[in-house]
């Protein structure tokens, strides 16, 4: 039984199945060959007419056949195709999935675009809520209802693909995907199921979404006319991040189960830990006090050394103060040795993909371990002197890879860190 | 799966139409005859909202903190207060900063006023994109993102009162709900958690609020009729808004504290399916046959739209008897999504701490026992999901 369970008796969890979908592509394959190349998915925006704004970039998820072009559309058709591969790959047909659905889902509500559709549609009452009232009174709008419960995403998902159980939507802003993973390991961990899909997707670029993230001046403004360069994470010219849209699914299983039916192992997750800031809504603790935590509950929930992280997948927004952040924190954990640690941020080639983020970053990772290379972090030109770290800078390295911690922080004082591991034992 | 802990509720807060606090309402409640419900017609005419309470924010958040927020938000954080007052538990760093903190929360609320105006001028103009473009970055109040974020409740609670152990919130209308009671169970009986903040909060009081609902043509838009009355009328819902916040313990922990529990919390059933004949029943069968207890009563969390309140009553009829005491609570406080289990837990939690159980809110409803020793909780969602969990006296 000792292989089968961890340093704390608990079941040994591992990934057998993995899905993405970001700016740079639709499946593994294509987004690893992209990523491994430097290649960035910042583009203009064409989705809708960027004209006056400060921010008119983004990594918009352009090649989906979405039912609708929405929030909830794109989210729902990037997480059906993750989903999808990731069970494929896991080797589940069509008899369903033997565990529970986590999802980290995006924020969806009623749209511009539903809303002047809504208007149209009568001449009752003066145009505002009132007219909105009485022209979905007038007329039944079952689809669009739909489209912008909170739970749909994942209730759809259940039903297609056959998970057990009531499917669980969750948010912790850009934690979201990290905390999906989270809720997947607690599961078998605590011995309610041998499996569970973990899925997370963000589809939310909008006009409304990307203007209100400018007015947070959490946006670069930087770069429009070359978007490829905008996302900048950790050099001294970073002036914010890159708002994105992305999907990544995971099917996470214990090794008994995974074993049991002869399912390919990918790798391990040995370690998960969050830790929560009441500092302030968007910014963390001066003193990384929160981040520390997480990061050292990480790692000791792994039951591993910090010696032994052999790689971190950095949150490296891009933004100067998460950026910075980052750093000191780890720098706590680490000592002196973090300067010789390989870190790199996806983020500088999809920029962030939000509710997403921390789940894709998860498969990448998983990706750099299987594949022995570390994707880059580009337009890596003018290091910050106050952040001296190995960012892995323009180029992929080769390198053996057996264990990694990847960081997700969110607003909302939102910290979860996960370590995740080659080998099985 | 051995060696499961024991799991209490040692603290309430509650905010709804009725006023603000446990004591509140089960004095109100508790007595042999209910209250009239308190339903506003005027706030969007023809449906009906239960509405928010006057409210004094300032009694549990600074008003630093108010200026930040958003009325659902300011309800939700109201409510967690309360809640850690009345577990002991306010301003105990130890504790607070361990505590582990579960939300259910929906999309937050909009700018009413800044959404018509935009619209106005909007549909006025012959280039619609660029006014909205042009006004939305103009007129859009920064901060009003961070009320539409739905984990900027528990980030909230966390500023406000110091909640850091550990943060998460679910999502999902109904079921948000049910997971957030389902996860805290699983993580205390565990041992993964000692002691926890849990629940959720809703503010009907708007036009935006509705505005999903009825696109769909849930609302009930007959008056004030309860959730029964309103079935020989087609069904419907209201909605209302609530703050309902539990302090949930491992027992061994509130003992060593000095706390005596409202109630035990003995089992948690969630489940997604089909409502069709036999295979619906057979869901919610199995879902009952995870939980230890039989009830003595009910706190329903019907809805009143006719699909979902048939398919729970026939069945709640059928397992247990045409004179089995049911209270579906939205006829009181109405529906408030993802604060609505959480509600109604803490409802059931009242009354066996108080050893009695409602007075029928409506004449289709049955009296009630003198005492009740078990009491059964349900969410039976308005489109989708289910949830049941059933508490004990501790």
């Amino acid at each position: 039984m000792a292989k089968y369970t961890d340093h704390l008796g608990r079941p040994v969890v591992v990934v057998t199945g993995m899905g993405v979908v970001s700016s740079l592509g639709r499946g593994i394959d294509e987004n690893w060959k992209n990523l491994t190349s430097g290649k960035s998915g910042i583009h203009k925006v064409k989705r809708f007419s960027t004209e006056g704004l400060s921010t008119r970039i983004a990594g918009t998820v352009d090649f989906m056949d979405a039912e609708e072009i929405s929030a909830p559309g794109i989210s729902y058709a990037m997480a059906d195709a993750t989903t999808e591969e990731a069970l494929d790959m896991a080797g589940f047909g069509k008899d369903g999935f033997p565990g529970p659905l986590f999802f980290a889902a995006p924020p969806v509500e009623l749209e511009w675009q539903h809303r002047f559709d809504l208007v149209k549609e009568t001449e009752e009452g003066e145009i505002g809520y009132e007219r909105l009232l009485a022209s979905a009174r007038a007329k039944k709008q079952e689809k669009m209802h739909n489209l912008i419960q909170l739970g749909t995403i994942a209730f759809r998902l259940a039903e297609k693909y056959g998970t057990k159980g009531l499917p669980i939507s969750l948010s912790t802003a850009c934690a979201s995907g990290a905390t999906a993973l989270q809720q997947g390991i607690e599961s078998i961990r605590r011995g309610e199921s041998d499996a569970a899909l973990c899925a997370a997707s963000d589809g939310s670029v909008t006009a409304e979404g990307l203007i209100r993230f400018s007015l947070l001046s959490a946006l670069t403004t930087h770069n429009n006319d070359a978007p490829e360069r905008a996302s900048r994470p950790f050099s001294k010219d970073r002036s914010g991040f890159v708002m994105s849209e992305g999907s990544a699914a995971l099917v996470l299983e214990s090794l008994e189960h995974a074993e049991a039916r002869g399912a390919t192992i990918l790798g391990t997750i040995r370690g998960v830990a969050e830790k929560a800031d009441s500092f302030h809504r968007t910014r963390s603790s001066p003193n990384g006090a929160p981040v520390i935590t997480a990061i050292s509950k990480a790692i000791e929930d792994a039951g591993v050394e910090i010696g032994d992280i052999d790689y971190i997948n950095a949150h490296g927004t891009s933004t100067p103060e998460n950026d910075r952040m980052e750093y000191n924190s780890l720098h706590a954990v680490f000592g002196d040795s973090i300067h010789n640690t390989p870190i790199s941020s996806n983020k500088s080639m999809i920029g962030h993909t939000l509710t997403a983020a921390g789940a894709i970053e998860a498969v990448f990772s998983f990706k750099t371990m299987l594949e022995g290379v570390i994707p880059p972090t580009i337009n890596y030109e003018t290091p910050d002197p106050d952040i001296p770290l190995d960012v892995v800078p323009n180029q992929k390295r080769e390198a053996e890879v057996s264990t990694i911690l990847s960081n997700s922080f969110g607003f909302g004082g939102q910290n979860a860190c996960l370590v995740f591991g080659r080998e099985v034992a | 799966m051995a060696d499961q802990k024991e799991v209490v509720i040692t603290g309430i807060g509650l905010v709804s139409s009725h006023g603000e606090g446990a004591e509140h309402h089960w004095n109100l409640f508790g007595k042999d005859q209910s209250p009239e419900p308190v339903v506003n017609l005027d706030i969007v005419p023809p449906y009906g909202v239960h509405p928010m309470p006057e409210m004094d924010w300032a009694n549990q958040i600074p008003r630093k903190d108010q200026r930040q927020m958003e009325n659902w938000q300011r309800l939700g954080t109201y409510s967690a207060g309360l809640a850690l007052d009345d577990a002991g538990i306010k301003e105990n760093e130890d504790l607070l900063s361990s505590m582990d903190l579960v939300v259910a929360a929906g999309g937050g609320e909009r700018d009413v006023e800044t959404d018509e105006n935009i619209l106005k001028d909007a549909i006025a103009s012959n280039d619609r994109e660029q006014v909205l473009l042009d006004r939305l970055s103009t007129d859009l109040r920064p901060t009003l993102f961070l009320a539409q974020l739905s984990n900027l409740l528990a980030g909230n609670i966390s500023i406000v009162h110091k909640v850091t152990g550990s943060s998460r919130t679910y999502m999902g209308e109904e079921s948000a709900g049910v997971t957030v009671i389902n996860n805290a169970m699983a993580r205390i009986a565990s041992g993964q958690s000692t002691h926890m903040l849990i629940g959720g909060s809703y503010n009907a009081d708007r036009p935006d609020a509705l505005l999903p609902h009825v696109l769909a043509h849930y609302l009930y838009d007959g008056g004030k009729d309860g959730v029964h009355a309103r079935q020989k009328n087609g069904g419907g819902m209201r909605l209302g808004s609530v703050g309902a916040f539990l302090v949930l313990e491992e027992a061994g922990h509130a003992k060593a504290r000095g706390v005596k529990p409202y109630a035990k919390l003995s089992g948690v059933a969630a489940d997604l399916g089909t409502r069709d004949g036999d295979k619906g029943f057979a869901r919610l069968d199995t879902m009952l046959e995870k939980l230890p207890v039989t009830p003595d009563a009910i706190v329903s969390g019907a809805t009143g739209v006719s699909d979902a309140t048939r398919f729970e009553m026939d069945y709640l009829k059928k397992k247990f008897g045409d004179d089995f005491p049911v209270r579906a609570m939205q006829t009181q406080i109405g529906q408030s999504l993802e604060a609505n289990f959480p509600a109604c837990v803490a409802f059931a939690a009242l009354a066996l701490h108080n050893n009695g159980f409602y007075a029928p809110f409506e004449p289709d409803e049955k009296p009630a026992p003198d005492s009740v020793s078990s009491v059964l909780v349900t969410s039976i969602g308005h489109v989708c999901s289910e949830g049941f969990a059933v508490l004990e006296k501790a």
